[in-house]
């Protein structure tokens, strides 16, 4: 197996005294959907917050294509393709579906191919295009969390990282919403994703790492992890 | 109590100012006389800034209101100087228990403006309120200095019961803050939340501490204008005199007892040598709001915090 | 065993939001009574809501037999009840002792400054925070902080002791110490609910847990009970439904 295409070692990170994270490790292969899982609160945002540059590491370093770039600053990640796509998804409300893509596309790498770029987005996903001239905000929940993904890939990332994608979404829109995300795995997209519910997180990734109080609990292939009772321990504590 | 040096430091302090004017020219008494009525409004007011955190911006409403009884009591009234300083101090530590019932719920700037709108309101109720002169104000006959031996003896008199005033002002401030109440009245300073919910009682403590910073403001307030026989609403309520109050009490350090005094005295310095200078006679208030912003921005500990901070032995003597 | 604290049918609805509804749940002496939920279950609301800060909607707070439903923070600290904060509140400008004194003045016992100094010594001591009672506040670190914060509490005396996240942000080894101290703490007859999201330490430390989902009581019993309720279960770990089994 060759290097993967994100290596996180030892990430340490907090919020002003607080320490959340005490020693993160793992990798995503290149190709692959990786899931991360674990009970709110444990430091699963944080650790995609840290490894994406919006929250400054205490410790640990984030490789990306064998680059170390623990300590640069978001744009900087996502001119090399490291892309995040938030919590909450952060849109700009009163701006068109459009206009945030156009947004997603800020840097000098998502510039070139723009235009072609856009319509493969539009390809893919046929009910932005529908909408593309309507307001972000008067989106439904589905709709706005593929605007949101979308946007992000107009960044040209070879990295996707979603944090909570079901959020708040009925199993329908989820399931159309993973299906997007398998045709672009099929073209070649890395995929990290945190994810609420273990069982979708589970049927659908290729690699799944349980986290439990800031640290690393368990690891491996989801059909090996599912029927372990350590997963509702990572949870429960018992 | 007695065993501690800082028990004494105040003793000094006040037969300092009562020994110095002695055999010295009338200048030093007038001087030092104004110094005291300072100190007495700036240790007053820290009970409330400096201890509970609160800013009292106007707490000249008390100084005011009590010459106004005083000068009432005394002119109309008849009354003895003794038992119209009493009264007026029993009278605006009630008005103060009543302002306190409205504005006390505030917090932060809400509260700051509000102590200011209360002193507009009260000086907007006396300007038209004949009984007491309306905007002209009262003027006292010098027949009233008669029962103190004439007005040389009058105004020495005068001067020594604001002395003692000054000296009750910081021996309350000293026993408040080794009490109980002024633990309470310190840990609502430092975050009134937690202090009630370890179970300070705030809301009353607030209400004694606005109440007792009125009280000897007040008394002050009856000798002063008694001393200059003439009080009017523009002089009675001036907010400059609040303001210059809060300046010396950041300046000399919030909190500490010695802070109002060692305020008081640097500035009147001040204000003495920028009033004879050429350049700052007009910029005088000028002045005292920039220090103030100074102090807030880069010393919000003032003078006495610097030095606590610098030799922290000091504090086991002064406070 | 009597119940110290009582919780009946509590509601709290904030605007569009119903944070608590209809909750019921009790505290007994001597007891640890775990309150754990998955994040914006409403358990710092409960709090909120049993020491006064919030008025609830409905429902009744009764502590050691009497009603104390809305009543204000400092009355409820009077009768015994003290609480920490999920994020430390120390008197920054004051020392530890003069921290821990303000608890001993004020709570239960309504101590006199003296014997309120020599309380706040013995709550500093039980914290291991007898070397640091001179200084500051603000110079403790964050472990130093939720100690202070415990000590002061403590030092109230009071009959029940809420905790708020009283482990978030510790290390391991200062997590295993504060729970020594916890369990000293209730040997000594006070009782404590807390919540917390360290789930090993609560589920390890707690006699009984209560899961709180959406404002609602979702399961009670003991730990292991607990976190074998398939509804439980089901709230942390997500619905089982959400995956349609498709051809791999």
């Amino acid at each position: 197996m060759s290097e993967p295409l994100l290596r996180v070692e030892g990430l340490e990170a907090g919020y002003g005294e607080v320490q959340v994270l005490w020693g993160i490790s793992l990798a995503a292969e290149r190709g692959r959907l990786t899931t991360i899982v674990g009970a709110n609160g444990v430091g699963k945002t944080t650790t995609l917050r840290a490894i994406a540059g919006s929250l400054r590491p205490w410790g640990g370093r984030v490789l990306f294509k064998g680059e170390d770039v623990t300590r640069l600053a978001p744009h900087a990640k996502t001119a090399r393709g490291l892309v995040l796509v938030p919590e909450g998804r952060q849109l700009f409300h009163t701006m068109t579906v459009e206009e945030n893509l156009q947004m997603g596309a800020y840097t000098g790498r998502a510039a070139r191919d723009y235009a072609a770029r856009l319509e493969h987005i539009y390809a893919l996903f046929v009910r932005l295009k529908e909408r593309r001239f309507q307001r972000a905000g008067t989106l439904s929940g589905g709709e706005q969390q593929m605007l949101a993904i979308a946007r992000g890939l107009m960044a040209d990332p070879e990295l996707v990282i979603i944090d909570e994608l079901s959020l708040g979404l009925a199993p329908i829109v989820v399931h159309e919403l993973f299906a997007k995300l398998e045709s672009l795995k099929s073209e070649g997209l890395t995929i990290v994703l945190v994810e609420q519910n273990v069982h979708l997180a589970f049927s659908l990734s290729d690699y799944a790492y349980v986290i439990a109080e800031g640290r690393l609990f368990t690891e491996g292939p989801p059909a090996q992890l599912e029927s372990r009772p350590e997963i509702r321990r990572a949870y429960l504590g018992l | 109590m007695l065993r501690r040096p800082f028990f004494w430091i105040i003793a000094l302090t006040i037969a300092v100012f009562a020994a110095a004017p002695r055999g010295a020219d009338v200048e030093l008494r007038e001087s030092l006389l104004l110094a005291a009525v300072y100190i007495t409004l700036a240790s007053n007011l820290n009970l409330m800034l400096g201890y509970a955190g609160y800013v009292n911006f106007g707490s000249i409403v008390f100084f005011g209101l009590g010459g106004y009884f005083c000068v009432y009591f005394m002119g109309t009234l008849g009354w003895g100087l003794a038992p119209s300083l009493v009264a007026s101090g029993a009278a605006v530590t009630a008005a103060a228990l009543v302002f306190g019932l409205g504005i006390l719920r505030l917090r932060g700037v809400h509260f700051a403006l509000a102590t200011i709108g209360v002193n507009e309101a009260v000086m907007a109720f006396v300007t038209n309120f004949q009984p007491w002169g309306g905007s002209t104000g009262i003027y006292l006959s010098t027949e009233l200095f008669q029962p103190l031996g004439g007005p040389g003896p009058a105004l020495w008199i005068i001067y020594y019961l604001l002395v003692a005033i000054m000296g009750v002002s910081l021996y309350l401030s000293y026993f408040i803050k080794r009490s109980k109440f002024g633990l309470g009245l310190l840990s609502i300073g430092q975050n009134e939340d937690a202090a009630a919910v370890l179970g300070v009682p705030t809301p009353r403590y607030k209400a004694l501490a606005y109440s007792a910073s009125a009280l000897l403001p007040a008394v002050a307030g009856g000798l002063y204008f008694f001393k200059g026989a003439f009080i009017q609403p523009a002089d009675a309520f001036d907010l400059t005199l609040s303001t210059e109050a809060i300046v010396i009490t950041m300046l000399g350090g919030q909190g500490t007892i010695v802070g109002p005094a060692l305020g008081a005295y640097l500035y009147e310095e001040l204000r003495g040598w920028l009033l004879t200078s050429e350049t700052f006679a007009n910029f005088q208030l000028v002045v005292a709001g920039v220090l103030l912003l100074v102090i807030v921005q880069f010393a919000p500990d003032g003078l006495m915090g610097f030095f606590y901070r610098r030799w922290p032995r000091l504090r086991r003597i002064f406070e | 065993m009597s119940a110290l604290l009582e919780v009946a049918d509590l509601s709290k609805r904030f605007g569009g939001l119903q944070a608590v509804a209809s909750l019921n749940f009790t505290v007994g002496e001597g007891e640890i009574l775990g309150l754990i939920g998955p994040n914006g279950a409403g358990k710092s609301t409960v709090f909120n809501l049993i020491n006064g800060v919030f008025a609830p909607n409905s429902g009744r707070v009764a502590f050691r037999g009497a009603d104390i439903t809305g009543a204000a923070p400092y009355r409820v600290a009077r009768l015994g009840l003290a609480r920490t904060h999920q994020i430390v509140q120390p008197f920054a400008g004051m020392t530890v002792l003069d921290n821990c004194t303000v608890g001993a003045c004020f709570g239960r016992e309504n101590l006199p400054l003296a014997r309120a100094r020599e309380a706040a010594h013995e709550a500093a001591a039980l914290v291991g925070l007898e070397k640091r009672l001179e200084a500051p506040a603000l110079e403790l670190t964050i472990a130093g902080k939720k100690r202070l914060e415990l000590a002061r509490a403590l030092a109230a005396r009071p009959a029940l002791l809420m905790l708020d996240e009283v482990l978030a942000g510790l290390n391991p080894t200062e997590v295993a110490h504060m729970i020594e101290i916890l369990r000293t703490i209730r040997g000594r007859g006070v009782s404590i609910l807390m919540i917390e999201h360290l789930m090993q330490a609560i589920m390890s430390l707690s006699d009984r847990i209560v899961v709180l989902n959406s404002g609602k009581k979702l399961s009670e019993g003991a730990p292991a009970q607990v976190a074998h309720d398939p509804a439980v279960v089901e709230a942390y770990l997500g619905d089982p439904g959400m995956v349609q089994r498709r051809p791999q």
